[in-house]
């Protein structure tokens, strides 16, 4: 019995992609800062450049650290592979850009990550690519905002600011109802809370940045290839169902029936685009993934006691999080994410712009910055920081409050993260 | 490329390439569930090496029209009909599994037309658990866990046919599910286990075979352990026949679990 079963997702978080180093013996993965490979001859170097042999060439394409990641995540996700990137944000970019150019169209969920909405809104547009917005519950709006020109529903597993649940089994029938597939980003929740694959998406991606790194040390993505996307059936993708000349004239979908996105991404994305990821990178986050699984449970331990503290304070008038009843996802929550829907949530103070400033500076604990999914805990308020600029009117528009705050709970103790609120509370309570 | 053969359309990758009369061929047969993308590493090696390649999608298979086979040989007559269709007089027969069956059985009745035979993954007999069988009928994603688990050897596969990044065993499934939906009339999932659970031709069809034989092995292979094809080896053996045992040290996923080692191994062979 060669022992492997049918390994669960912790053994696959340890193990997925790595054996000993068979040169040198070496238990953890090698970290190859190498950016290219010898070949053994030119013939063989001819080979692997048109894809007839299985290696490595430059670590821009592929790099055996960056390929132990790739594997893991994309076992860990239940996906047929993977590719790393130097960014969540460049995921979201190669996935886009494999998939369509200019006159394509992309319905995504309001919910989104800032940089999400700008690169869709703003960066895309310049490129020819529109992008239609719909609420994420409003499966109507999904719906109608199909047109023949789409080529990608886009949505967040859980979508910020406010929590939202993407129900993606019924997003995913509207995207196949049209011809395209289904990308959920699924950073805030990781594969221990939600496999998006599972439920019917298609294509899935991570800023690894976040939980799967999980120590706040390196800025990552990874875009993984669930296999269930039928591209030739779709009609709509030529980009990997006809001869592509930048690349000896390949037909990705017939070279793989499964794997066409992720052979066209590499040998034309990440080989033109070039926004690879470093091995080092990958390294880090390989060793964050190893503990992922007991990290995910002691966020979601944390979150549940700050969730209930915050609930029941005097000065704090709204909690959004899935946990509590009160919040429009949390059926849905509770179906999708049994486990829990994150620890990165917001609330807001009964108070002012000000108030929600004297609250985050108060804080020992939280630490103040402009990130999430870190083994610290972290705060942030909109208000003061990333939309200072705005009116209390404009914010408003955009569903912050004056006195929202950000929190990303951390694996601290969680009587110390409520001591520490517990004070800072006090204090906004008492400015002015 | 596409070859119409019985009135039904066939599909057989060919790297791109136009058919070329002063090369010799090679098809490429794939096993239950397949298609032709599991050879894709060795199919295009060899495309772009001096040979004419047909990696096929059997009938009622991914992109080839048709009513899937019922019996090995009935595939094997298949395999005839496709050779006249596209003009081939001579071929090599590199088949899997099942494809290794069908192969072995249009080597058996095509005399000389075959030039070489390659077993890659082979038993004989083939036999196919009940359990299993029923599973594959009923429960067809459940038996697709188990026939996954069943041909997985390593958890770390090296850089294989989609290239570095690539988890074998979940693209595996993910083509599995993908053959089983492309036929909406017949089960060929069951299909295929069946026609190699009732194949009885095996050791006639080698002491009929005239060409070279190349029997491919896996040593960790749990789906067609490397001593079930002992019966065919001993057949070859005591028939005279000019044959070469190779066993490497990978599971039931060959062509993706070990795939360098799989192209050479077909490569010196034809070569």
């Amino acid at each position: 019995m060669p022992g492997y079963a049918d390994p669960g997702f912790d053994t696959l978080s340890l193990h997925a992609g790595a054996s000993p180093d068979p040169t040198t013996g070496a238990r953890a993965v090698p970290i190859h800062l190498t950016t290219s490979f010898v070949f053994e001859s030119s013939e063989h170097a001819a080979s692997l450049f048109n894809l007839e042999r299985a290696g490595h060439v430059y670590s821009r394409i592929s790099n055996p650290t960056n390929a132990v990641l790739e594997q893991r995540v994309a076992a860990l996700e239940g996906g047929i592979g993977a590719i790393a990137t130097a960014s969540g944000q460049a995921a979201l970019h190669l996935s886009i850009a494999t998939l369509m150019g200019a006159g394509s169209h992309i319905v995504a969920s309001t919910a989104l990550y800032g940089g999400s909405q700008n690169l869709l809104h703003y960066t895309m547009r310049r490129f020819g690519i529109e992008t239609t917005f719909v609420k994420p519950g409003d499966l109507d709006g999904w719906r109608a905002a199909a047109r023949p020109n789409t080529k990608l529903f886009f949505g967040e597993t859980v979508g910020n600011p406010g929590l939202d649940v993407l129900d993606i089994e019924a997003v995913a029938t509207i995207a196949h109802e049209a011809g395209a597939p289904l990308l959920v980003d699924s950073t805030l929740t990781s594969p221990w809370l939600i496999k998006p694959f599972e439920h019917g998406a298609d294509l899935v991606y991570h800023s690894a940045t976040k939980f799967l790194s999980g120590h706040g040390t390196v800025i990552g993505g990874i875009v993984v290839d669930g296999g269930s996307f039928d591209w030739e059936k779709s009609g709509k993708f030529k980009e990997l169902t006809e001869a592509y000349d930048g690349f000896h004239n390949m037909v990705f979908s017939e070279e793989s029936t499964v794997g066409a996105f992720l052979l066209r991404a590499r040998r034309e994305g990440l080989r033109d685009f070039g926004a690879c990821m470093s091995p080092h990178t990958a390294w880090l986050i390989l060793q964050g993934i190893e503990t992922l699984s007991l990290r995910m449970a002691r966020h979601m331990h944390n979150t549940e006691k700050i969730v209930a503290f915050l609930a029941s304070h005097p000065f704090v008038g709204r909690v959004g999080h899935p946990l509590l009843e009160s919040h429009p996802s949390h059926t849905l929550a509770k179906k999708l994410l049994p486990r829990g829907a994150g620890s990165v949530f917001s609330f807001d103070l009964k108070g002012s712009r000000n108030q929600g400033k004297a609250f985050v500076e108060s804080l020992k604990v939280f630490s103040h910055l402009a990130n999430v999914g870190d083994c610290r805990s972290l705060v942030i308020h909109p208000a003061s920081t990333t939309h200072f600029r705005m009116t209390d009117d404009a914010l408003a528009g955009a569903g912050i409050g004056q006195g929202t705050i950000r929190l990303s709970i951390g694996l601290e103790d969680a009587d110390d993260l409520i001591d520490d609120a517990k004070r800072a509370l006090k204090t906004a309570e008492k400015a002015t | 490329m596409i070859v119409t053969v019985n009135n039904h359309t066939t599909y057989c990758y060919t790297a791109g390439k136009a058919l070329d009369a002063a090369k010799p061929t090679v098809v490429f047969i794939h096993g239950v569930l397949h298609d032709h993308s599991v050879w894709i590493l060795q199919s295009r090696y060899l495309a772009n090496h001096g040979w004419n390649v047909l990696a096929i999608d059997l009938p009622g298979h991914c992109k080839s029209e048709g009513m899937a086979p019922e019996s090995v040989e009935e595939a094997a007559t298949f395999i005839e009909a496709l050779l006249d269709a596209a003009g081939i007089h001579k071929a090599a027969l590199i088949g899997h599994s099942w494809g290794s069956l069908i192969a072995l059985e249009a080597a058996s009745t095509l005399g000389s037309r075959i030039t070489h035979l390659g077993l890659v993954g082979t038993a004989f007999p083939m036999k196919v658990s009940a359990a299993l069988l029923d599973t594959s009928l009923n429960d067809p994603m459940t038996a697709i866990k188990m026939v996954n688990v069943f041909s997985r050897s390593t958890l770390a596969a090296p850089p294989s046919a989609l290239g570095p990044g690539t988890w074998v065993y979940g693209s595996s499934m993910a083509l599995n599910r993908r053959v089983l939906a492309s036929n909406t009339q017949t089960n060929v999932f069951h299909r295929g286990f069946k026609a190699c659970d009732d194949y009885r031709n095996g050791e006639a069809a080698i002491s009929q075979v005239t060409c070279p034989i190349l029997f491919l092995l896996g040593a960790i292979d749990q789906m067609t352990q490397a001593k079930a094809a002992q019966p065919l080896i001993i057949k070859a053996k005591s028939s005279g026949k000019n044959f070469k045992v190779l066993t490497i040290s990978v599971g039931h996923h060959q062509m993706t679990e070990a795939p360098e080692e799989t192209l050479m191994a077909i490569h010196e062979f034809l070569t």
